[in-house]
């Protein structure tokens, strides 16, 4: 019965249903709970995020990925990308998304060039959660606007300015955002809030953060064994002598040698890409690329 | 003929600009207020082609105020001055430019630094520790190259800007009055130039000496 009401008002993306519900926004939301998980720790020496990589296999060719064979590194290194799921958007923020992958690069397209026409009339970094807003205030009006899909992916924001300091935001496609301490999206994210809700404390230092992202995915994650080919990692700090923000995506030799030390798994240098991952596809579309990461 | 200075110290932005309005040899007025607060830290001295001061000053400070609106913080100084220069210097290459010259000073609450800008009607903006416009700029640079170090505290700064104030009274054939500001971690205050001891002055006037802000930080819950 439900079901036969929800067909009637759902391929209206910007009709209300009789109950009050928005069905396609829904949906939206549903399918990023399918994608990969993002999960991020904030602490007072900076933010540490982790998210879960799902195209993987031997066959793929990761130096066709964003940002190439030696994808991450520091600072302006980091404008490669972690490969699928985490994109510097300023210097001074990070984002690490779920969702349908294309609807993910418009939006870090959109957020680089708001970020860039900041910098452009201000001459400074633009405040974080200003960019959050921005991104925010499109995903709201796709689900408001006519004969338009809403943006299939929700992200977590980390970044600095010296307003604020460190700040953590979640959005979803509906356009509503929130600032967190710890929090997570996509698949399993209710049981892996639930699981930093435990173990987040406010002294937190940034190896601590680092240490309780890996945790918190391992157990959030079905495989046992975490490995830098289904992993991407990412930290937001301060710089130790200019104070100014530093991004740093990790290299997948660094994440593995952080993953061996927190003894959470750490595939040998000679066996990435050699993992058991199924090569995408996603099961039900039955292709070979997966829509939704 | 107008004339102006700033002057950064340690913990605090000075700013002085004369009172007189006229046209060639007539003077008008001389109790014209040529320096307008923009935000709780922020403020500009400005001169130039009268109408075109009035006129960009409030639309400076209209812009500031909307963007405090929007999100509920005021701009750094930096930032303002990059946008106020943006301003001018789009405004230059359109049909009718602003003739108006300004400098922008203000305190960065967030790392406690002052900073004074010299912006001119041609877009320039330099980022100076003092500066000044107008007969100033012939009469009294000089002055503050030999005064100024590093690191002056209020007082000091003060007995530097009365130097320049005397030196222009003594070069010039013009006889000015000055307006004068402070700005520091509490905001902007009134400076009497005219007082033995501004600074003592100032402290005992407290909430008196505070120049009304049009831009009041907006009770939201977030503190800048």
């Amino acid at each position: 019965m439900a079901y036969q009401k929800a067909r009637r008002y759902d391929s209206r993306t910007t009709i209300f249903s009789p109950e009050g519900r928005l069905y396609q926004v829904e949906y939206a939301m549903e399918a990023i709970s399918h994608a990969g998980t993002v999960l991020a720790v904030m602490s007072k020496e900076g933010i540490a995020m982790a998210a879960e990589k799902k195209v993987t296999g031997k066959l793929l060719d990761l130096s066709l990925a964003p940002g190439g064979e030696g994808m991450g590194g520091v600072g302006t290194e980091a404008w490669g990308g972690g490969g699928e799921k985490i994109f510097l958007l300023n210097n001074n923020i990070l984002a690490g998304l779920a969702g349908i992958t294309s609807d993910a690069n418009s939006l870090v397209n959109f957020a680089r060039n708001s970020a860039q026409r900041h910098l452009f009339t201000y001459d400074e970094d633009i405040p974080v959660e200003m960019l959050v807003q921005r991104l925010c205030d499109m995903k709201q009006g796709y689900t408001q606007f006519g004969g338009l899909r809403p943006f299939g992916v929700a992200l977590l924001y980390m970044g600095w300015d010296p307003l604020h300091g460190f700040q953590l935001y979640q959005s979803d496609p509906s356009g509503n955002y929130s600032g967190w301490k710890a929090t997570c999206i996509g698949s399993n994210h209710s049981a892996a809030t639930s699981l930093l809700k435990q173990d987040y404390k406010d002294d937190l230092s940034l190896e601590d953060a680092r240490q309780l992202c890996l945790k918190v995915m391992s157990k959030t994650m079905d495989s046992t064994k975490l490995g830098s080919e289904k992993l991407e990692f990412a930290t937001m700090t301060l710089h130790p002598t200019t104070r100014q923000p530093l991004a740093k995506i990790y290299r997948p030799s660094e994440l593995d040698e952080l993953l061996r030390k927190y003894e959470l798994g750490g595939t040998k240098d000679d066996q990435i890409g050699a993992g058991e991952g199924s090569g995408g596809g996603g099961g039900q579309e039955g292709g070979n690329i997966s829509l939704s990461t | 003929m107008e004339c102006s200075f700033g002057l950064t110290g340690k913990d605090f932005v000075l700013l002085a600009a004369d009172t007189s309005a006229g046209r060639s040899i007539i003077q008008m007025k001389d109790d014209e207020n040529k320096i307008k607060a923009l935000g709780p830290h922020i403020a500009m001295a400005y001169g130039g082609e009268a109408g075109d001061t009035n006129n960009f000053a409030d639309f400076v400070d209209r812009n500031l105020r909307l963007y405090q609106i929007r999100n509920h913080t005021p701009l750094l100084p930096a930032a303002a001055s990059a946008w106020i220069r943006r301003s001018l210097a789009e405004s230059l290459r359109s049909r009718h430019p602003y003739s108006v010259n300004l400098m922008l000073a203000g305190f960065d609450i967030t790392d406690s630094t002052s900073h004074l800008y010299w912006i001119d009607y041609l877009g320039t903006k330099a980022i100076v520790p003092y500066a000044a416009h107008g007969l100033g700029q012939y009469l009294a640079l000089s002055t503050m190259d030999k005064w100024w170090t590093e690191g002056v505290d209020k007082r000091e700064g003060i007995e530097i800007l009365k130097k320049c104030v005397d030196e222009v009274g003594k070069r010039s054939t013009l006889k000015f009055k000055f307006n004068c500001i402070l700005i520091d971690a509490s905001g902007i205050h009134h400076i009497n130039l005219d007082s033995s001891d501004p600074i003592a002055e100032m402290e005992q006037a407290g909430k008196a000496a505070e120049v009304i802000n049009p831009n009041p930080p907006l009770d939201v819950g977030i503190t800048a």
